[in-house]
């Protein structure tokens, strides 16, 4: 059971696995940093990326990573004017409100995927879904590979927007000292519904990575979700950073506890380390203090 | 007399059903310090905030050079060159002092950046030295010249101090009068919204005594330093 020969695929496989959970923390992490609210509508949001996904392939015969191309400034306009137009007026102001607001958004864009769609299951087939990259003992699925690789830029793009870009310090300083920011002359409603954006396109990119060799129904998106919650809380809330190794290593636990007590428990693992953490480091493995 | 570079009258303002101001009126000239002085809770924050956009009046107008502010976001009216330098500073803990000046500079082109930077250094070069360092990490004093700072990267023509002094050792708060007069030597109004009184009335042209969302006394500063009633009744000395 402990011989690398098993031992590095699981945990490599871990890791590929890990980055795609992570790009789905990513978006959850930076929504809850800025606007301090845990975004419910984060799962059925996924779920619609990947039907988009799925039919851009379906009837317009796109690839999935061409079509994260379109889907991914799409998915940015669409996060933009559901905090802009929906999410931010409900609210006026509460932070309850908000939460009850992307609660009732996850159920309206559920049952309209239910409605439109029904509860069957969905795959698509790609030429190339089955081709393996060769390293060590390991065989790695190419669609695995090419998740993995396009979650480390796009983590290093997102970390280098917000370190280099007005907006990107805009983003920072909004989520750290609202009034201080509003008094600079930062537009905070834009600022707000920019970062719900971003969190929206990365689960665009997610679900064009996923539909390859994942399903899509209606409830696709929650399994993720649960997970890149328990992602969000092991890394600290609001952090970048946090958010990729999180999700990197929840992917490897889960290998791993997959390989020990089987594959259909291997998200134990999981879930009792989120215990531990919540137990021994509330604040999470990245995450300031209070 | 020339015309007020801001203008309030009948302002009323509050939290739901609780008005704080009732019915306030101000002028501040161009290039004019004004005091506001009054004790906890007389309405100061609730006034600095309406006037800023970060609270809506209920009733009344704000005229800043002529135009009504008083339906703007603060974004907006920060973009005009009316800049609130809030209680308890505010400034952003997890970024560096460059970056904590960069963003008070947000409304205005990247290439004047540079150059209010480079003013901001040489009023404080406290500042020029921990460019580098967190703001979180400065100490109470530079804190609150970071966030002056800040304020003058976005090229205020009225500066709203709002208690500038609070928490400050008596010899920051001797360099924070000072630095009040030079950079209103640049011809820079200034609002002082303060519970500190003595040093507020040396530099202020003209005052304004808040109690209980009213003003109950208003003149130069001289007159309200002489006035030995007015001391007792509403600012507790």
């Amino acid at each position: 059971m402990l011989s690398p020969v098993i031992l590095f695929p699981a945990v490599l496989n871990g890791l590929m696995t890990g980055a795609v959970y992570a790009l789905v923390a990513l978006g959850l992490t930076l929504i809850y940093g800025v606007l301090h609210i845990i975004n419910f509508a984060h799962g059925a949001l996924l779920t619609a990326a990947m039907f988009a996904a799925f039919f851009a392939h379906k009837l317009l015969g796109l690839d999935p990573y061409v079509a994260a191309v379109l889907l991914t400034p799409l998915f940015f306009v669409l996060g933009y004017g559901l905090q802009r137009f929906v999410i931010g007026p409900a609210a006026h102001g509460e932070d309850r409100n908000i939460l009850l607001v992307t609660l009732g958004l996850a159920v309206v864009i559920e049952n309209a995927l239910l409605y439109a769609f029904r509860a069957d299951t969905r795959t698509i087939n790609l030429p190339y879904a089955f081709n393996v990259v060769e390293i060590g003992p390991a065989f790695l699925a190419v669609p695995r590979v090419v998740a993995f690789v396009v979650v480390i830029f796009v983590a290093l793009a997102l970390w280098l927007i917000l370190r280099l870009t007005d907006t990107g310090k805009a983003i920072r300083a909004v989520a750290k000292e609202k009034l201080g920011a509003e008094l600079s002359g930062i537009d905070v409603a834009h600022i707000y519904a920019v970062t719900f954006g971003l969190g929206t396109a990365c689960l665009a990119i997610a679900a064009c990575l996923l539909i390859s060799t994942y399903y899509v129904n209606p409830q696709a998106g929650n399994a993720f979700v649960l997970i890149a919650f328990t992602i969000v809380v092991l890394g600290g809330m609001g952090s970048v950073a946090g958010a990729l190794i999180g999700g990197l290593f929840v992917g490897v636990v889960e290998s791993l506890s997959g390989l020990w007590l089987g594959e259909s428990l291997g998200q134990i693992g999981i879930f009792v380390m989120f215990i531990l953490v919540l137990l021994f480091r509330p604040s999470g493995l990245f995450g300031e203090r209070a | 007399m020339p015309e007020p570079l801001l203008a309030i009258s009948g302002l009323h303002a509050g939290y739901g059903e609780t008005e704080i101001l009732r019915g306030v009126g101000l002028t501040v000239a161009p290039g004019e310090i004004v005091a506001v002085l009054g004790s906890n809770g007389a309405g100061k924050s609730t006034l600095n905030r309406t006037i800023s956009g970060v609270m809506r009046a209920v009733r009344g107008t704000i005229r800043f050079a002529e135009d009504a502010i008083e339906r703007e976001r603060p974004s907006a009216i920060v973009a005009r060159g009316l800049i609130h330098v809030p209680e308890g500073r505010r400034i952003f803990p997890n970024m560096t002092v460059r970056e904590n000046l960069d963003l008070g500079a947000y409304r205005r082109g990247r290439a004047r950046r540079s150059d209010n930077m480079s003013k901001a250094f040489a009023i404080f070069p406290r500042l020029a030295e921990r460019q580098g360092q967190r703001a979180g990490t400065l100490s109470g004093g530079e804190q609150q010249m970071l966030a002056i700072g800040r304020g003058l990267m976005a090229e205020p023509r009225l500066l709203i101090l709002d208690e500038p002094s609070l928490g400050l050792s008596p010899l920051l708060v001797e360099e924070l009068f000072a630095l009040i007069k030079s950079i209103n030597a640049d011809g820079i109004a200034l609002l002082l919204v303060e519970q500190n009184v003595v040093q507020s009335l040396e530099v202020a042209a003209r005052a304004y005594i808040l109690d209980n969302g009213r003003f109950v006394l208003e003149g130069s500063a001289a007159d309200i330093r002489n006035d030995p009633t007015l001391k007792r009744t509403y600012l507790g000395m």
